[in-house]
């Protein structure tokens, strides 16, 4: 390895510069609430906030439920295309990428459109709001979980694992959740992590799909607009948030560190 | 005076000493091989040459001027890799002038350059072929070309027909050597394979563990090794132990039974244990007596190999490999039957080590190859 | 015995029987994904197509296009929008390459990479609402460093300087673009060989031509597929725009969530040619991505 150069550090240097700032600044911000003094009191008002519990709580909901109807379309998909269909790989790998062709504002306007009116009326019940949301965020994260299921399923013979199953006598079920699953747990979780991070900041779909402050991503908007020291702590918290997401995946996911860890709503 | 000189050379990386104490004199237009295990300090020291890596200590001198210090874009030298590494974005004619393009040599000499040295390496008209449109063998001998297109002062090659196919190997080294005869450059060649060793080099230097074992010719280094290492790591061996029964006379003993060495031993008294390496071609199975030495045994095993029969064969507590050429003719010996194998007295051995260190010493060799 | 023999006969996948069955089961495994897909992708996008070259009427016409390149409020947006995407799409290659090539290639100890791989991770999913809070904390009116530089005399706001304008916005999605930068461009410097680097040098090249002709052009369509990734990443940005402007800024993606709330366009049929417009460009602008990937492999074999 060649001796490091000035100019090596100095990119560094100014990456670090430009990224520690914003985070510094908003720290600062967050802990001046009252005059004068650093203190906690914005992080008090937003914990004693009935909203923040209640907005994050459903967008968690909304992040698991979607995490388990993605595995359940996505795992039997991979599986079946790994073991005997793999001429369907490149189809299926490209319906995966479609949703970076989609942005979260047009699909949500497609959504909208679509599902609205008659028969559907989606749109008007509570109910059908937060199906086409999980249906939203679903399509969403397909990049980041087929990827990780695809991943995890290559580096286990299915081929041979199957066929062992079967020769015990096991059917396709069992074959599934209780001898391919388990092989593929670990490589799940980057998946799921990676979308439960951008399920909990999502602004658009779920702004335009349920109006008000339901979820956690509009809450944050709103506080934006009316509160002065709060959005910093916000922010605060939802960094804090995503690094806990990112580091777990790091520690757990022993595959590439860098798979492509890019999401969330820009 | 020699073209390339190596003087006392030593690296350490921290703690750990990769290559110590080398020290080598290769006249100009000589092919030297470095031969030895993985992790011998082979590649190391070619690095050196090239000057990828800095010397600890030591110095390098090629044509009496001092380049340890120099960078390696200013050596002169030419280097072939294990890995090819022709530039991807580049064809074959551009990768071969790629030398000549830095020094801004002038086109219509660059072009006749490159058909000359694609002549010369067996693929005219190749030009404008990118790499990986190429063979292993063929992107190899476009490598060779480019380093060749500088005129280097020194050509040094690092294992460059590992990635290859086995036929194809045979095939290139010969082509190497050739071309290396027609220029009469000075080459540093380095492998792991023996047999590229003896079969090109005007003279080889084994290395281990970061020193060199023996510099000598194939010739010499097969017939006369030095140490048990180059010994069992060049060829296969035999390697007994026979205990001293009267050192003024040569006459040793193994299994009880009398071996005569062909000089008499100056450093061993009656009662110690040698080594003593037998090649397996020296031995034959004998009828009649003879002058050479002989030893009874029984056939413990024997492998059909097709041009070889490989029998082994039990001398007390030791164990004899030999082999005999392929004969329908001739009966084969057979498992259990007891047999005479007879040697020339000039033949056997002596190995520097004692006996522990020469087994371990086989034992290794064995292992690395 | 017997049973051996039965348990061979079931386990055997090439028979014939095994394979129909098999078949069928595939596809019941596959065809949710598919009819999911269908249902939340392509219909949707479908309708937003349909949508687009019909008028009030429902009658087909090429109107609505038509409006995008001759409307000038439409013409605008594109214009603000495509800008931006240039504009942090070339800042974000240029000052994302550099850092990559600084973690990986500049003789850095192994943490700094780890750290700026992790952080480009974090970096990447942290745009969106909380971002813009983050940089109203420090270039906003009352932010750290506009208060840093009021301090020595510059006051940036008295110079035109806003963050919520087209340079601020810039600024505030370069932290999602390094790191995105980071990522994408890390695999192609990793398959930058050692060899190609010490071949160059040992046949008489300096540093700076090893870069010109070699590592520069082997890494051009990495790098320019990665722009355009870039590009097509800001174009379809909308939750930092709106969380950092409130909706003023008139980008694409901004129109069209106006135009969702109520008819801002006074023709709903415009916002689908809108949102049409961007599913091309988007597009366009990953097979461009994923054609120039395929090249590099290919010499890269």
């Amino acid at each position: 390895m060649k001796r490091a150069s000035f100019w090596s550090w100095l990119w560094i240097a100014l990456g670090v510069l430009y990224f520690l700032l914003p985070l510094i600044a908003t720290l600062n911000f967050s802990l001046r609430a009252r005059r004068g003094v650093l203190s906690f009191d914005a992080y008090r008002s937003v914990f004693s906030d009935s909203q923040f519990y209640q907005s994050f709580g459903f967008s968690t909901e909304m992040a698991v439920l979607t995490i388990i109807f993605s595995v359940l379309l996505l795992l039997p998909t991979a599986y079946w295309i790994h073991l005997r269909m793999r001429w369907l790989r490149p189809v299926v790998e490209l319906v995966t990428l479609l949703p970076f062709v989609i942005p979260g504002i047009v699909l949500v306007f497609g959504l909208i459109k679509t599902y609205s009116g008659a028969p559907f009326a989606l749109t008007g019940s509570r109910f059908g709001t937060n199906l086409l949301l999980v249906g939203g965020y679903i399509v969403l994260s397909f990049p980041y979980m087929y990827r990780s299921i695809d991943t995890g399923l290559r580096a286990v013979d299915v081929q041979t694992l199957t066929e062992a199953a079967q020769s015990l006598g096991a059917g396709w079920t069992t074959i599934l959740f209780r001898v391919i699953f388990p092989n593929v747990r670990v490589a799940l979780l980057s998946g799921a992590f990676l979308t439960f991070a951008i399920v909990i900041g999502e602004l658009t779909l779920a702004q335009y799909l349920l109006g008000g402050t339901q979820a956690f991503g509009p809450y944050l908007a709103l506080v934006g607009r009316n509160k002065a020291y709060e959005p910093s702590a916000l922010a605060i918290i939802s960094f804090a948030l995503i690094w806990a997401a990112i580091g777990i995946i790091q520690l757990v996911g022993r595959g590439s560190p860098e798979q492509r860890q890019l999401g969330g709503m820009r | 005076m020699a073209f390339l000189e190596l003087r006392d050379i030593r690296k350490s990386f921290g703690a750990a000493t990769a290559v110590d104490t080398f020290n080598l004199q290769v006249e100009r237009g000589e092919f030297i091989s470095f031969l030895g295990p993985s992790g011998c300090g082979k590649t190391t020291t070619l690095r050196m040459i090239a000057g990828f890596e800095q010397p600890t200590a030591g110095q390098i001198l090629v044509n009496e001027q001092d380049i340890t210090r120099r960078p390696p874009n200013q050596r002169n030298v030419g280097m072939v890799f294990q890995s090819y590494a022709l530039f991807p974005n580049m064809n074959v004619a551009q990768n071969i002038a790629f030398g000549m393009t830095l020094k801004r040599a002038p086109k219509a000499t660059i072009t006749q350059r490159v058909s000359e040295l694609l002549a010369l390496i067996g693929l005219p008209g190749l030009e404008r072929r990118y790499p990986y449109q190429l063979s292993g063998g063929q992107q190899q001998r476009v490598a060779l070309a480019r380093a060749l297109a500088i005129e280097p002062q020194v050509l040094l090659l690092d294992e460059p027909l590992s990635a290859l196919d086995a036929k194809i190997r045979v095939s290139l080294r010969n082509e190497i050597r050739s071309i290396q005869r027609k220029l009469g450059i000075t080459t540093i060649y380095v492998t792991h394979d023996q047999e590229e060793a003896l079969s090109l080099s005007d003279r080889i230097v084994v290395m281990n563990h970061g020193r060199i074992e023996q510099i000598g010719t194939p010739f010499q280094i097969y017939n006369f090794p030095q140490t048990a290492f180059v010994a069992s790591f060049v060829g296969t061996l035999n390697v007994l132990q026979a205990r001293v029964r009267n050192p003024a006379s040569g006459e040793l003993e193994i299994d009880g039974q009398p071996l005569t060495l062909a000089r008499p031993l100056t450093d061993q008294r009656t009662g110690d244990t040698v080594a003593i390496a037998l090649r397996p071609e020296v031995i034959a199975l004998d009828g009649a007596a003879g002058t050479a030495n002989r030893l009874r045994g029984v056939v413990e095993d024997v492998t059909f190999l097709g041009a070889i029969v490989r029998v082994r064969v039990q001398v007390g507590t030791e164990i004899v490999n030999f082999d005999m050429f392929n004969n329908p003719s001739l009966r084969v010996p057979e498992r259990g039957q007891p047999v005479t194998l007879a040697f020339p007295v000039e033949s056997s051995l002596l190995l520097d080590d004692t006996a522990e260190h020469a087994k371990q010493a086989v034992a290794a060799a064995a292992e690395a190859t | 015995m017997a049973e051996n023999v039965t348990i061979k006969e079931q386990a055997s996948p090439t028979s014939a029987q095994a394979a129909r069955r098999g078949i069928s089961w595939g596809w019941i495994g596959v065809v949710p994904f598919f009819v999911f897909a269908v249902a939340f992708m392509i219909v949707p996008a479908a309708s937003l197509l349909v949508g687009s070259v019909q008028n009030a009427q429902g009658q087909f016409t090429l109107d609505n296009i038509a409006a995008i390149v001759q409307q000038p409020d439409i013409v605008a947006a594109y214009r603000l929008s495509i800008g931006i995407s240039l504009v942090t799409a070339v800042g974000g290659a240029l000052f994302g390459f550099l850092l990559a090539y600084a973690a990986i290639l500049g003789g850095l100890p192994r943490f700094v990479r780890t750290g700026l791989v992790t952080f480009s991770g974090v970096a990447a999913n942290f745009a969106g609402v909380p971002l813009a809070f983050a940089f109203v904390a420090t270039l906003g009116r009352t932010g750290l460093v506009t208060a840093v530089l009021n301090s020595i005399g510059v006051n940036p706001y008295r110079h035109g300087f806003s963050l919520y304008t087209f340079a601020g916005l810039s600024l505030t999605y370069m932290y999602f673009q390094f790191p995105l930068m980071v990522l994408v461009i890390a695999p192609a410097l990793d398959g930058l060989k050692r060899e190609w680097r010490e071949a160059a040098q040992i046949l008489g090249a300096s540093s700076w031509h090893y870069w010109r002709y070699v590592a520069l052009p082997i890494l051009l369509p990495s790098l320019l597929g990665a722009t355009i990734l870039l590009f097509g990443n800001a174009f379809g940005a909308y939750a930092t725009a709106y969380a950092l402007t409130g909706g003023s800024l008139n980008l694409v993606t901004i129109v069209i969530g106006a135009q969702m709330r109520g008819d801002v366009l006074n023709n709903p049929n415009l916002g689908y040619a809108l949102a049409l417009g961007m599913i091309v460009i988007m597009a366009f602008s990953i097979l461009m991505y994923s054609w120039l990937q395929r090249r590099t492999e290919r010499w890269l074999k």
